[in-house]
């Protein structure tokens, strides 16, 4: 990629197209939120929005995965994802316990079906 | 590890709230996660024909793991630098409700707005959840060293997956492509679900999961936001209505 745009513009399309549209949200953040007080009622409403957005994005990577996950059968993305989820439940919520889980439930499947 | 409690002398200086924080970053098992995912971007950059410089530019100035998957598979297969930005756009805005809740915890009535811009930048999944989790533990004053130290120890983390990854790339069994790439969903999904507190948290977790398919058909290019404020004032709103019985 690099050879085909150069070094210097593919660091400005960097600027251009990653770290701005990233770093926009977060100052929009720091302006807005950054005098809100930590009991404020409206922080609740903000945070049950900054879930379910991430739900959203968990859902569109499922149903719209990106690269090889995409090669791996819808039955076996959900459930890997929901065996995750049981595991982590199951383990007094160890995210990372629940993250292995469900990778092992996924590399199993791939190896079981072929 | 534990951290010190809040009276320990240890949080005396802002230095060793910031190596206390590193610390916290070094021991937290979500950096293994965390280390796995960005071995994996940087083999995908190297695979893209990026250099190692700019996958590392990357990570250290966008650092948002689904951010860099579209930026560099969008930018690889061809699509312009606009239409790259507003995709990765339409991904960032959860980073904006993210920022604005975690800010709170970290001010005092004298912090200025620009000591939070840097613990802002660092805000992301994994810093969301782990600043949730540690600075109740942290004296107030501490906080925004603590989370710099935090924010310092995951990037450190990451670049050196992506140096790894983009060393390795060649070598990564096909098997594991997809694996790294079922990290993000399975990431977020048990992040968000740790970081539940109320009702309206859980509500807005599977409401969003639930939403989403439906606002994905009417094409509108920002579904994620739709699905997501509506997910998100249905919660807030059974959460009022519930308080309010």
């Amino acid at each position: 990629m690099t050879e085909l745009m150069g070094e210097w513009q593919a660091l400005l399309v960097l600027l251009l197209a990653g770290f701005l549209p990233n770093e926009v949200w977060r100052m929009l953040g720091v302006w807005l939120g950054g005098g809100l007080d930590e009991g404020s009622e409206l922080l609740v409403w903000v945070r049950a929005v900054a879930s379910a957005i991430l739900a959203g994005v968990i859902a569109q990577i499922l149903l719209m995965p990106p690269g090889a996950l995409a090669a791996v059968p819808p039955t076996l993305r959900f459930g890997a994802v929901v065996a995750g989820l049981i595991i982590f439940l199951a383990t007094k919520r160890s995210i990372f316990i629940g993250v292995l889980g469900g990778e092992a439930v996924l590399l199993f499947g791939q190896w079981w079906m072929g | 590890m534990a951290l010190p409690s809040p009276d320990s002398t240890t949080w005396t200086s802002p230095s060793s709230a910031f190596l206390l924080g590193l610390r916290s970053a070094a021991t937290t098992v979500l950096s293994l996660v965390l280390f796995a995912t960005y071995i994996g971007i940087g083999a995908l950059g190297h695979d893209t024909g990026f250099s190692l410089f700019w996958v590392l530019a990357s990570t250290v100035l966008v650092w948002a793991g689904p951010a860099q998957i579209i930026l560099i598979s969008m930018l690889s297969s061809g699509a312009t630098w606009l239409q790259t930005a507003i995709a990765v756009t339409v991904s960032a805005i959860r980073l904006f409700p993210m920022v604005v809740s975690v800010l709170p915890m970290m001010r005092t009535p004298t912090t200025k707005k620009s000591q939070l811009i840097l613990p802002a930048h660092f805000v992301a999944v994994t810093m969301w959840v782990e600043c949730f989790r540690l600075l109740p533990q942290v004296p107030r004053e501490r906080r925004i060293p603590f989370a710099l130290g935090l924010g310092t120890g995951f990037v450190t983390v990451c670049v050196s997956a992506n140096v790894v990854g983009y060393g390795l790339a060649a070598n990564l069994p096909q098997l594991f492509g997809a694996a790294i790439l079922l990290l993000t969903p399975l990431t977020f999904l048990l992040s968000t679900a740790r970081n539940c507190r109320e009702l309206a948290d859980y509500l807005a977790l599977i409401l969003g999961l639930a939403l989403f398919p439906l606002a994905g058909m009417l094409n509108t290019g920002v579904d994620i936001l739709i699905s997501g404020v509506a997910a998100g004032t249905i919660a807030y709103g059974v959460h009022r209505w519930r308080r309010s019985r």
